[in-house]
Parts: structure tokens; C-alpha cells; sequence
């Protein structure tokens, strides 16, 4: 047997299952690997006593009928959980702690995994490489000076680095796909509608949505299962059939058709990411696939539309932190003296950015001009994948335009920063899973994903294909343990 | 400020040579009557401890979202089919952002652009005849908490009690034209609401509450002169006062050769007095957008029929029916029907009982002397049946309605039967020729004198001997019979 941290998320649950690991082993493990690794930064809260103590309870009378038997989890910091503090990244949430559990945490304690602390995130989920955190950047275990991407940073790092065998994010414009394409993991945004919303920090509500991290296609395909449920206190929640997408995941992609949007050749896109799309297209070609060139005319749009609708939706979000009522507050001459203060020194620059273009752009007088305006042309992407999706099962693309950068490489230019999520704000605003997968290194040894969309519940489909096309490339991750002294 | 001519219904306001027209419309707030907010599970109740009634949804906790309840929904649409509105199929809630401290959100969920109702109409009953109101719109939304200021000379507290509890906003066409027909709107308003069961009206707790759109113009322009708004009214009495107030004010304005700022005010209650509270320029941008966190609200034809299966017969129906039925004049029907629980009683007494006694009886008697006491008829001591059997004891002359009103007085201390009343004091009425006969013969032989002048062509004594006969009976002898015998003995 291998190093436990070494082992993935399924290796793990057959050695608990098969009692060749006790759950205290396996969380004593990724805890000490957790404290070894603070120079990442990854966690903002750690809560490795109580998970410890949980672990100890679990083996003294094991329910091995659980898909997650005493495994030790660490998540994003955007889920609210009970009793544990929920930062949100943010200032303005520092000592806030839950008196309730998101949905989907609760389903996966439901399955008998164990909470290990609380990720690293930019703040409010607003950034791509987790340095607007007031918590602080987090280190890419890839190498020390580069971003893990975000906003699901410190979920990537912790999974990459081994400090928990799987995780969740979340993902409103490529919080997970790019993470996971920037430290070498597996990362699923599943459809809109498929895992509740209910207790996790809201940043675009019509784009969020949770989602798995992980080191393999099948250990994500089983955190899926888990985490999608049907969720009454979620009014977008969708009820459709689940599938059990772990048992059901095939390698088997004979004859599916995958389509290739030209438009998705963007300018100036770098060569070794247009040779990593080609590999991947061969790849695909290998498990037997037919691919199909398509066209998504209104991809171009994308962006500008994303920039629109989530500062708008998030500007109303982020009203409620206000001083009033919990979370921080400055103190003030009188309640509007109170808001100003508290608000600008409680949210960092980054979320202050999006509260104002979003504030303008549902302004009266500006209203039809953006925010009526990208809602339509947001209608126009969803159309282009309709009409693809008549002729094709899902589409590969590249999961970002380039490798992780480096910290504080793009700080001062956020629109350079906006530019990184091209391929995977299309994807959101059409509501649609996509999944990015390790498919290569570029020139400096740093590794790159490609992401498989598929249609709105399809999620085994793009799962399958994933499957299929890892075992092709066969991606070996470049961790050196650097960080460990 | 003391000009105004009031002729017929037709209110004008006179300055110098000029008559001008009040233009009024009316949003009113209306409290859905349901035992849980319009998107959390809390519970409405009013007059509870402050914040006893807060569900995480309601308070804004992070993550939290809210989910439509059903129940509102079908309030909203039963009230909109009383007030012969259209239904929409479809309907989307809207944020409408802005920061105050009992708004948890920073936003109210409410519904902007597509309200679930459409355009309905309200009809009134004035002196001079009917006069038919249009409606603009209903659509649900949030009520806000509440901001108290003087428990603390520094702090203000915050009840989030009220946070999240379903309102309807009634908006009215610019069609009334006088602090008459605002009191009338707002009561038809509220008695279609109690008869449907969706909004309990009580203007004390703050059920039903409005806004009023106040403009002049001189009579006979077609043009809307410019309008303010007077925010958050909560009485009848109070809209009228202000609306008075308002009118005479841009009165004066116009007559000064001022312009009306198109603006927000405050009605003062104890100056009586509008103030500026902001101006069209200082107005929020409320930055209304559909609500993310909820769908559009769909639903169907079948949904809408079966709502309107479960409407009750309606006061304009009802008071048709009155008149057709039971032969009631316009005036004592509509005054039966102006209320569910009068015309519920009402119903109640006349169903073993003369249906004109019985509406003489309740307009007259019964409310005077509830009115007296400060009573709604709902705690009426007097109760249906017994109302009943007391008109049915006038009927078949067991007593008379001067002693019939004795016994109401006695009725009023507490339920009693009035059967039972009319047997311990002894007050049946004296019908027996026999018996009468000898106390009359006693009265004209006691009074021999008046008796002669009478028959010498006084005949007005004639009342001062029926006044004798009934005091020496104690008031209990058949007056009917009592002229008759009197006519033969004199």
C-alpha cells in the first residue's frame, strides 16, 4: 500500500471499506500533511482536533455503507458550515460561524466524511487566482511563485498538494475548471440547477454552482454523486433523474460525437495551447470518437456578458453585509457613515470593483443598455449550444488560455486577469457542466487542461468521455513537496 | 383653505375665479392574510416579542434563499379575481435594492415589471350614485422590518418581525376625485379583502396601509397636473386630512404662479401637514432586476379556476341579491353587506326571523348600541338567535317594540334570552279586549273632564288617553288594541 495522502479518494474508501485503513489513519495522515503544508496557505480554517476526535468516533462504530466512509475532507471557504467559522474570503465575514450547513456539505457528511478545516478562496469567489483573499494568496504547489488559479485556489492547492484527498469549489465564470487546469486536477462544474445552492455564499446566483476537485475523473465522478441533490430550499434546484455517476462511468466513448467551436481559436492564443487542443482532438479521436467542427458564433460575447451579469447580480448579493446584523462592522457617526466604513474596509478592491460596475450597470438609464442587453445576448450563447448540441454530444476546448501565472503578475490589470476565464464563462452562462482535465505540461513543465462541455444534465456523458481520454494521456503531475520542510 | 364646494359628490377647490379638480390614486399596502412569510417558514403573527419571528431567509444569513409560498401566491390571485382583474399567467419577482437598516437583504423581493395581477376595477357606492374605479395592478412583495428610535437615545433597534411578511400593492388609477371617495375606495377595498379572506384590513396593526398620489388641475382640463406622493398613510382618516392639505397647498402654489415639484412627502398628523421627505432628483434608484434566486412564477389556467371556485359570493353581489331577494332599499343593503361579519350576522337572524324587522332591528338598535359600547359585531353581546327570537316575539305581539327595546337594553348586559326576559319581569303584552277594556273604562272614568273635551271636538287628547292607559298598564297593553277600544268608549 501506498502513502495514505498519496492514495485517491476510491483507493482510500476500498482501504476503510476493507478495514486495511481506519478512518483515524487516514485523517491523522492528511492532517499532519496539512500542518506540514502551511506555507501554501491553502486553509483559512483548520479544524483538525474536532476532525481528529470525528475520525476516532467513526472507527469505534464504522457505517462502511457510506459512498465516503471516514474520509477527512477539506472545503472551499464559501460553504457555510455549522459551528465552523465561513469567511468567504473575505474581511467582512472574519468572525462570522454558521448556526447552519450548506446543502451540499451536509450531504457529504451525510456519507460519513469528515471536516478537516475550511480552503483559501478569493474573496467572495471574485478572482482567478485567489490573491483578492484577504486571507492572502495561496501558493501552487507546482511551484512557490505561481497562483493555484481561483477562485477555488486554496481547493486546488489542498488537492494537488495532497492535503485532502478531494474537495469542492465553486464555480460562477471557471472557479473550478481553472483551478484544476492550473495545478493538474480534475475539476466539475455541473449543470446549473444540479447542486443546491442552499447555504453557500452567494456571488452571481444565476451562475454559481458547486462542484467536485479532485485528483481523477472517478474519484470526481463519485463526489458528484454525493453532492447532487434535489434541494426544495433551493428554488433553481432541478429535479431530474441522478445518475450514480461513479458506478456508471465507462471508458467506452465509441462513435460519440465531439464537436470543436472555431471560435474558440481565439487571437493570440498561445501555440503550446493550440498544440495541447490538437492532442487532445487526437486523443479523443484514439477512444474512438468522431469529431465535428462547430460553430458557436456569439462565443466573442461571452465575456463582455459574464462581466455584466455577475457584477450585477453580486453588487445585490453583497448588499446584505451591511454591519448590521453579523460579520464586521466599522463604527460610524450615524447608520450611513456606518455603512460607508464598514463596507470599504470590509471588502477588499477586486469585490469593491464588481459592487460598482454592477451598481452601474442596473442603474437607471444603463439598465437596457447593459444589463437588459447581455441578458439577451446571453440567450444568444445559450442558442449557439442548442443548436451545436443537435449535431454533437459535447465539445473539448482548452480549459484557459494559458499555465498558471505568476503571483502578482496580473494584480494591476484586471481586465488581463478577466481574460483568463475566455474558454469557461461561456459554459455558466449557458447553465452547462464542463469538466477540465489534465491533459499536458507547457514548455516550462506547468500543467495544462482541456475542458469537455456537455449538454444541461449530462453530466456522465462528459464524466465518460473524461474517463476515457485520461487513460489516453496518462498525466503525471510534477509535485516535488517543495514546501516541506 | 375653507373654500371648497361641495356639490352633490363633486369636491373643487375655489381660488379667486378658479375651480380646480383633486386627482387622486391610491397604492395601497395590504397585509396577506397566512400563517408564514411570503419566502420563509416564519410565522406573521402581531404583536409578538421582537425578534421571535426571524427565520435565517428573513435575517439575510449568507447562502440563504427564498422559496415562494404557495399560499400567498393563491391570496394574491383570489384578490385579484374579487377585484374583477386579470390573472398573469406569469409573473417575476424583482429586486428593488436599497440599503436601510430593517432591510436585511439590501433589497426587497417585489415585483416590478410583470405583477401577478393586471388590471381590475372597484366600484363604489356614493350619495349621488355609483362610481367605478379602476385598478393598475396588484403584485406581491416583502415588507421590511422595523426601525425603533426611541427606546435609546443613541441606538436604534431593529424587529425583524415583520421582515419578509407577504404584502400586496394594490395600485389604483388616478381616479378618485375627493377625500369621499378615498374613504369609500379604501373601505370597498378592505371589505372585498374580508369577505375573500386575504387581508384582515385592520389599519391599527398595520394591514392595510397606503400611499396616496395627490395632483389639481383646473376643472375641465384634460391634462394631470404634477403629482406628489404621500408615503405610508395609515388611516382613513389621515389620507383625508392629508389629501385636503395637499390639494389647498399646490392650490396656493399654482395660484402664486408656482410650479409643483414632482416629490416625495410625509404627512405630519399632529401639524396636519404635508412635508418634503425628497425630491424627484433625490428619488432612489432602486436598481430593479429580476431576482436570481427565483424563477418566474407560472401558473395555470386550472390553478386560477380552482382559486375561483373558492371565491365567496363578493359584496356588490351580495347587496344585488338583498335588494332582489329580500326586497332591501340600496342604502340598508349596501350597509348590510359593507362588512362580512354584519352581513353574516345579518343572514344569521333573518333566517328564522321578518327580514325587515330584523335590518330595521341591526342598522338601528343593534348598532347604536355596539357603537355606544365600542364593539365590532363580531363581539356583539347580543347574538344572532337571540336578535331572532326577540323580533319574532314583536312579530306575533307578545311584546311591544316600546317594551321590545327593554328588553334589547337588558340583552345588551349579557346573551340572554329574550323569551326568558319577558317571562321573569313579567312584560308580555296585554292583548286581552276584556282586561283592557276595564282599565280604559278606569282611565276615562279617573278622567272625566278630558274625556267630556274630547268629545266636544278636542280630539287631540286623544294621545293623552292612550299615554294613560299604557303607563297605568306599565306600558305593557297592546297598543293596537288600546286605539281601537279607546276610539269606541269615547
Amino acid at each position: 500500500m501506498s502513502e495514505i495522502t498519496k492514495q485517491s479518494l476510491s483507493e482510500l474508501v476500498e482501504n476503510i471499506k476493507s478495514k486495511k485503513l481506519s478512518s483515524s489513519e487516514v485523517t491523522k495522515a492528511f492532517v499532519e500533511r496539512s500542518e506540514k503544508s502551511k506555507e501554501l496557505n491553502a486553509y483559512i480554517t483548520e479544524d483538525y482536533t474536532n476532525a481528529l476526535n470525528k475520525a476516532k468516533k467513526f472507527d469505534e462504530k464504522p457505517n462502511l455503507d457510506h459512498k465516503l466512509p471516514g474520509i477527512p475532507m477539506a472545503v472551499k471557504d464559501l460553504f457555510c458550515t455549522k459551528d465552523l467559522r465561513t469567511t468567504a474570503g473575505s474581511k467582512i465575514l472574519n468572525n462570522f460561524v454558521p448556526t447552519y450547513e450548506s446543502t451540499v456539505t451536509q450531504n457529504i457528511w451525510n456519507e460519513g466524511a469528515i471536516l478537516m478545516g475550511k480552503l483559501n478562496c478569493d474573496e467572495f469567489a471574485m478572482g482567478s487566482s485567489n490573491e483578492t483573499s484577504f486571507f492572502g494568496n495561496v501558493q501552487n504547489p507546482i511551484d512557490k511563485n505561481l497562483v493555484p488559479g481561483g477562485s477555488s485556489g486554496g481547493s486546488s492547492s489542498a488537492v494537488a498538494a495532497q492535503l485532502t484527498p478531494i474537495t469542492i469549489g465553486t464555480d460562477t465564470g471557471g472557479s473550478i475548471r481553472q483551478p484544476a487546469s492550473f495545478t493538474g486536477t480534475v475539476g466539475l462544474k455541473p449543470t446549473y440547477g444540479s447542486c443546491s445552492r442552499y447555504g453557500i455564499v452567494a456571488f452571481a446566483s444565476s451562475l454559481d454552482q458547486a462542484g467536485p476537485m479532485a485528483q481523477n475523473v472517478k474519484d470526481c465522478a463519485l463526489l458528484q454523486e454525493v453532492i447532487s441533490t434535489y434541494d426544495e430550499k433551493d428554488s433553481t434546484s432541478i429535479d431530474f433523474k441522478r445518475n450514480e455517476y461513479s458506478k456508471e462511468l465507462t471508458k467506452d466513448i465509441k462513435g460519440k460525437k465531439i464537436g470543436i467551436p472555431k471560435e474558440y481559436r481565439v487571437d493570440g492564443m498561445p501555440k503550446e495551447i493550440e498544440d495541447l487542443w490538437k492532442k487532445g482532438i487526437e486523443y479523443a479521436k484514439d477512444c474512438g470518437a468522431e469529431i465535428i467542427d462547430i460553430s458557436l458564433p456569439h462565443t466573442n460575447y461571452a465575456l463582455p456578458t459574464y462581466y455584466i451579469v455577475a457584477p450585477a447580480e453580486a453588487s445585490s448579493n453583497l448588499a446584505r453585509y451591511d454591519g448590521v446584523k453579523y460579520g464586521f462592522r466599522a463604527e460610524g457617526e450615524n447608520l450611513i457613515d456606518m455603512y460607508e466604513k464598514t463596507r470599504s474596509e470590509g471588502f477588499g478592491a477586486e469585490v469593491q470593483r464588481r459592487i460598482m460596475i454592477g451598481t452601474y450597470v442596473l442603474s437607471s438609464g444603463y439598465y437596457d443598455a447593459y444589463y437588459l442587453k447581455a441578458q439577451k445576448v446571453r440567450k444568444l450563447i445559450k442558442n449557439d449550444f442548442d443548436d451545436a448540441y443537435k449535431k454533437v454530444d459535447a465539445i473539448l476546448t482548452p480549459s484557459t488560455p494559458s499555465s498558471a501565472f505568476k503571483i502578482g503578475e496580473k494584480t494591476n490589470d484586471p481586465v488581463s486577469m478577466y481574460l483568463n476565464d475566455i474558454f469557461t464563462v461561456p459554459v455558466n452562462l449557458a447553465g452547462l457542466p464542463g469538466i477540465s482535465i489534465p491533459a499536458g505540461h507547457d514548455a516550462k513543465g506547468y500543467p495544462l487542461g482541456l475542458q469537455i462541455i456537455g449538454k444541461a444534465f449530462d453530466e456522465q456523458n462528459i464524466l465518460n468521455i473524461a474517463y476515457a481520454m485520461e487513460e489516453k494521456i496518462n498525466f503525471k503531475n510534477n509535485i516535488t513537496d517543495w514546501w516541506i520542510k | 383653505m375653507d373654500k371648497v364646494s361641495k356639490n352633490k359628490s363633486e369636491y373643487l377647490i375655489n381660488r379667486h375665479d378658479n375651480q380646480y379638480e383633486v386627482v387622486i390614486g391610491l397604492e395601497v399596502h395590504a397585509q396577506v392574510t397566512s400563517q408564514s412569510k411570503l419566502f420563509s417558514t416564519s410565522a406573521t403573527k402581531f404583536g409578538a416579542e421582537p425578534n421571535t419571528q426571524v427565520s435565517l431567509v428573513d435575517a439575510a444569513f449568507p447562502g440563504m434563499l427564498p422559496v415562494i409560498n404557495e399560499y400567498c401566491v393563491k391570496q394574491a390571485i383570489k384578490t385579484g379575481i374579487g377585484l374583477k382583474a386579470k390573472i398573469n399567467k406569469r409573473s417575476v419577482f424583482d429586486r428593488k435594492n436599497y440599503f436601510y437598516a430593517d432591510l436585511p437583504q439590501g433589497y426587497q423581493i417585489s415585483q416590478f415589471k410583470d405583477p401577478i395581477v393586471g388590471e381590475g376595477k372597484v366600484i363604489l357606492d356614493m350619495p349621488d350614485g355609483q362610481k367605478e374605479v379602476g385598478i393598475e395592478r396588484l403584485h406581491l412583495e416583502q415588507d421590511a422590518g422595523k426601525s425603533i428610535h426611541d427606546l435609546d437615545p443613541k441606538n436604534t433597534f431593529v424587529d425583524l418581525n415583520r421582515s419578509g411578511v407577504a404584502l400586496m400593492e394594490i395600485v389604483s388609477k388616478p381616479d378618485l376625485r375627493s377625500p369621499d371617495e378615498v374613504n369609500a375606495y379604501i373601505k370597498k377595498l378592505r371589505s372585498i379583502m374580508r369577505y375573500l379572506g386575504t387581508c384582515d384590513g385592520n389599519m391599527q396593526e398595520g394591514s392595510l396601509r397606503a400611499d396616496v398620489n395627490v395632483s389639481v388641475r383646473k376643472k375641465g382640463s384634460k391634462e394631470f397636473g404634477t403629482r406628489c406622493e404621500i408615503k405610508n398613510v395609515n388611516s382613513i382618516k389621515f389620507m383625508q386630512m392629508a389629501i385636503e392639505y395637499e390639494a389647498n397647498r399646490q392650490v396656493d402654489l399654482i395660484e402664486d404662479g408656482q410650479t409643483i415639484d414632482q416629490e416625495t412627502r410625509l404627512f405630519d398628523t399632529k401639524k396636519n401637514e404635508t412635508r418634503s421627505m425628497r425630491s424627484k432628483e433625490d428619488a432612489h434608484d432602486y436598481r430593479y432586476f429580476p431576482d436570481p434566486d427565483l424563477l418566474p412564477l407560472e401558473v395555470s389556467d386550472d390553478f386560477i379556476e380552482n382559486l375561483k371556485s373558492e371565491i365567496p359570493e363578493l359584496p356588490d353581489e351580495k347587496k344585488k341579491r338583498f335588494i332582489e331577494k329580500f326586497k332591501l332599499s340600496p342604502y340598508d343593503a349596501n350597509i348590510l353587506v359593507s362588512d362580512i361579519e354584519t352581513s353574516n350576522y345579518f343572514e344569521n337572524v333573518i333566517k328564522k326571523s321578518d327580514v325587515k324587522l330584523a335590518t330595521n332591528w341591526i342598522i338601528g338598535e343593534l348598532f347604536a348600541a355596539l357603537n355606544e359600547k365600542n364593539l365590532e359585531i363580531t363581539e356583539s353581546p347580543i347574538s344572532a338567535g337571540n336578535l331572532s327570537k326577540l323580533i319574532n316575539l314583536i312579530k306575533d305581539g307578545t311584546i311591544s317594540g316600546k317594551i321590545a327595546k327593554t328588553v334589547f337594553e337588558q340583552m345588551m348586559e349579557g346573551d340572554k334570552d329574550p323569551q326568558k326576559i319577558v317571562e321573569e319581569k313579567d312584560l308580555k303584552q296585554e292583548s286581552d279586549p276584556k282586561a283592557l277594556e276595564a282599565l280604559i273604562d278606569k282611565v276615562i272614568d279617573d278622567n272625566r273632564d278630558k274625556a267630556t273635551e274630547y268629545k266636544s271636538g278636542k280630539v287631540k287628547l286623544f294621545g293623552f288617553f292612550v299615554g294613560q292607559v299604557m303607563k297605568v298598564s306599565g306600558g305593557k297593553a297592546n297598543p293596537q288594541l288600546v286605539n281601537e277600544i279607546l276610539k269606541k268608549k269615547l
